[in-house]
């Protein structure tokens, strides 16, 4: 039973949930990912790990409201359980195979977008473990949609809050601050962008400019996430690549965000049609 | 003479009617049917369809109980080599094998061995429903019969399995449990719930051993689940029964839980004590033709698409999982995997066409599914070869571009190779193209498990008994063989269980 142990509100429609998956929690590492069910009828749908626990034996997933799926799974209370949760899926981050001697020598920038902030926290926490330094930029829209600061905050060398409407912190995208930064002096030696492929396109862009090399996280359409169906099909390096199992972490320089970001959007015209039907589904009282 | 009189003929939906419902095609014989066509077998004294049958079933002996009117003892007879009648009736190719061999074939038309299987199936799997089960499973299952050849001294034989399971002793291991109070079986852990695994895991668990299933999806069933359609294979009336019926010899499944990832072969070995493993994890990873534009929006693999239709329920509008069949729809590929491709597609309404580079004859899908996809109005361009997919200006599928092909010289195996004809290009317009080109294991397995080799094509070495290049660790079913048959699958399957006990007692 995949119970949820706890559950909250970081905005009003980004939601936090500890569920409890033992096997999964115990095999988990950073980088990886993970597939709910919310129930019966629902779709697979893929988060990123945001934390694990295998004392405890549950992960953490953060959802954000965006259709009829994620809506569901924020409808499920404390205390309910999802019908499935399977991982964890995907390769560790590439980071995990680096010496402490070489982390030693590295200046981490994450760049976070969005929901894609939760999944950067295990990645930083990991390396401010294993002596790596570590930057990350938080970029949202405003103030009120900022999440994991306080989180980030404690395992970070440098936090960098941005906000599109100046709100809080930094005026500006995220990429922005990463040239300030790098205009004012700091060396970084590998970026990290997670958040909407949009974002991570331009953090690419802008990683290119500033000669960072930068790892970015696709979340593609995915089915099975094991290598199974293909909807995960991405062009990385003019290669054909399944973001579930080769990835979901890729070379940003080699990546075709176009190709990808179209390939996102393939369902958009059955996803409005099934918004349509489960409209009554969204607020079901349980 | 019984053999005048022709086959008996089998109802089915009308085609009109079920190109716009996913409701299984075939109704199947009526007992009175089955009996009719059941005493068209001459009973041969060599009887060539059971030499031609990959699990070698005595067909004339459960033809002739039918005949009898004695479906339980028909099962009886199907049970010593198969445990999924109901399934394999439906999907084996039967014109290749059983039914292609058959003596009244010659001149005329074969004995429906396939039908009357599936009958057999149906009958039990209805009556084990109701209450008399445990007696019934026992029949299904052939009670004893198959486990008494496993090596002669008799593993249930100091105590066959109770139905409560878990106390059964396997010989294998003494009492370990410090109070003497309870047993514990000997534990096999079985990676993959498709056709392979389960029949593995059942015949394991009337042995007397703790079987776990450990399935990467959220169902079992493999292919039997995600991949072949509602049409061809009810759900809810075939393969829930049997593996309800597996579940009740004490196996328990654990979905959810990918090896590999999840946990490890040698996590399950060294940590919860698993004492052999069998590994019957399928050829599942699409191929694609390596073309220009296979990317472009509108482009799946078969497996995507009958996956988002038959495990995710993506053609019932209270499921929420989405698909898209599109207006126009080619299917690349002739075997039975593009059937299934193009008539989903054809039932969620859309004009199909299967696009293939040979010629009907060498089509490899099951016969029926030929006719039956001809029937519901599945156009076949055949000896036509697609060279490029061309997007509109949104980056969507607008047309396939193919080449004409046309069947060249024999090669030294006889099989004569299709070759493009120079200058033939022509465009098929479509907004969905689905790639059915066959697939390969996957392999995380063999990855993450130390010492187990893999062929060249990426299959797990194995001998015939399932034994891998490991010790305690066996295969079988596509993972071994690459894609093939649910029938070579299941049979692997109880061939490796037998080597599985064989080595638990030598162990
Ligand atoms: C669309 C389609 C139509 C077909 N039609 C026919 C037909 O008409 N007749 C016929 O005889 N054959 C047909 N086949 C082929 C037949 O289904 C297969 O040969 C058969 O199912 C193989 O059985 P299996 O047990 O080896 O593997 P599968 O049925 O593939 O089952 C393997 C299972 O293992 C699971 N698995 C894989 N990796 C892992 C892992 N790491 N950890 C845990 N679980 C894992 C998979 O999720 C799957 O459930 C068809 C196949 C397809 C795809
Ligand atoms: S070959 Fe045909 S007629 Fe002969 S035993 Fe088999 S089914 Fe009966
Ligand atoms: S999600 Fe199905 S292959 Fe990647």
């Amino acid at each position: 039973m995949y119970t949820i142990l706890s559950k909250e509100m970081l905005t009003p429609n980004i939601c936090r949930m500890k569920v409890r998956a033992p096997r999964l929690a115990s095999s988990a590492k950073p980088g990886q990912f993970l597939i709910v069910r919310a129930d019966e009828k629902g779709e697979r749908i893929p988060l990123t790990i945001s934390d694990y626990d295998a004392a405890q034996g549950s992960v953490t997933i953060v959802t954000q409201q965006i259709g009829a799926s994620s809506a569901d799974i924020i409808s499920f209370e404390e205390g309910e359980a999802f019908a499935d949760v399977v991982g964890p899926l995907g390769l560790p981050s590439e980071f995990l195979t680096k010496s402490a001697e070489e982390l030693s020598a590295q200046h981490y920038v994450f760049i976070a977008g969005g929901l894609g902030t939760a999944p950067v926290y295990p990645q930083v926490k990991w390396l401010h473990e294993h002596g790596a330094k570590v930057d990350v930029i938080i970029g949202a829209r405003t103030k009120d949609l900022l999440i994991y600061t306080e989180e980030l905050g404690a395992v970070c060398d440098n936090l960098h809050i941005c906000t599109d409407d100046g709100s809080c912190g930094f005026h500006g995208v995220g990429t922005a601050k990463l040239e300030a930064l790098v205009a004012a002096g700091e060396k970084f030696t590998q970026a990290v962008a997670i958040g909407p492929m949009i974002m991570m396109k331009f953090a690419t862009l802008t990683c290119k400019k500033l000669g960072i090399p930068i790892v970015v996280s696709l979340n593609t359409l995915m089915v099975d996430g094991t290598g199974m169906c293909g909807a995960c099909r991405v062009t990385v390096g003019g290669k054909t690549r399944f973001a579930c199992v080769e990835g979901p972490e890729f070379d940003g320089y080699e990546v075709d965000f176009d190709e990808a970001m179209r390939r996102q959007g393939q369902y958009k015209a059955e996803e409005l049609e099934e918004k349509e039907h489960h409209v009554c589904r969204i607020g079901r009282g349980k | 003479m019984a053999n005048r009189i022709p086959r008996v003929p089998v109802r089915e939906q009308d085609p009109k009617v079920r190109a716009t419902n996913f409701e299984e095609v075939c109704y199947g014989y009526s007992r009175e049917e089955a009996m009719l066509e059941a005493s068209r077998c001459l009973h041969c004294k060599n009887p060539r369809c059971v030499g031609a049958c990959p699990v070698n079933i005595q067909i004339p002996d459960f033809i002739e109980r039918i005949a009898q009117g004695d479906i339980p003892g028909a099962a009886e007879v199907i049970a010593r080599d198969s445990s999924l009648p109901a399934v394999c009736g439906r999907v084996c190719p039967q014109e290749t094998q059983c039914e292609g061999s058959c003596i009244l074939g010659v001149k005329g038309e074969a004995v429906a061995i396939g039908k009357l299987e599936r009958f057999v199936g149906d009958e039990i799997a209805d009556r084990s429903l109701g209450e008399q089960r445990p007696e019934v499973a026992g029949g299904r299952y052939g009670g004893g019969a198959p486990i008494k050849d496993a090596n002669g001294a008799a593993v249930t034989g100091v105590e066959p399995p109770s139905k409560a399971n878990g106390a059964a002793v396997t010989g294998v291991e003494p009492p370990s449990d410090a109070n003497g109070a309870a047993v514990t079986a000997t534990r096999v852990a079985i990676i993959g719930s498709g056709p392979a695994g389960l029949a593995c895991a059942s015949d394991l668990a009337k042995m007397g051993y703790d079987v776990t299933i450990f399935e990467a999806l959220h169902k079992a069933g493999g292919v039997l689940e995600y991949g072949i359609p509602e049409f061809r294979l009810p759900k809810d009336k075939v393969l829930k029964p049997a593996i309800e019926s597996v579940k009740a010899l004490g196996v328990k499944i654990e979905t959810n839980v990918i090896v590999g990832r999840t946990v490890t072969i040698d996590q399950l070995m060294d940590d919860e004590g698993f004492k052999a493993v069998f590994i019957g994890t399928g050829a599942g990873l699409p191929k694609f033709m390596g073309i220009p534009g296979e990317n472009y929006n509108g482009v799946f693999s078969a497996n995507e698409f009958l996956t988002r239709n038959n495990l995710m329920k993506a053609y019932r509008s209270d499921y929420m999982t989405p698909i898209h069949a599109g207006r126009k729809v080619c299917v690349v590929g002739g075997g039975n995997v593009a059937m299934d491709a193009a008539r989903t597609a054809l039932r969620l309404g859309a004009e199909v066409h299967i696009v293939y580079r040979r010629t009907e004859t060498e089509l490899p899908a099951r016969r029926e599914e030929v006719h039956h996809a001809k029937e519901e109005g599945i156009i076949f361009d055949l000896l036509t070869n697609p060279v490029e997919v061309l997007p509109d200006d949104k980056g969507w599928v607008r047309a396939l571009k193919c080449v004409r092909m046309e069947l060249g010289e024999p090669d030294e195996s006889g099989r004569r190779s299709p070759v493009a004809i120079p200058g033939s290009e022509f465009e098929i317009d479509a907004d969905t193209v689905i790639m059915a080109l066959g697939t390969s294991p996957n392999p995380l397995i063999a990855k993450t498990t130390a010492g187990l080799e893999t062929t060249r094509r990426g299959c797990l070495s194995a001998g015939p008994d399932g034994a891998t290049t490991r010790p305690g660790i066996f295969a079988g079913g596509d993972a071994v063989t690459g894609a093939a048959t649910v029938i070579l699958a299941m049979g692997a399957g109880r061939a490796a269980a037998k080597a599985i006990d064989e080595y638990l007692k030598n162990s």
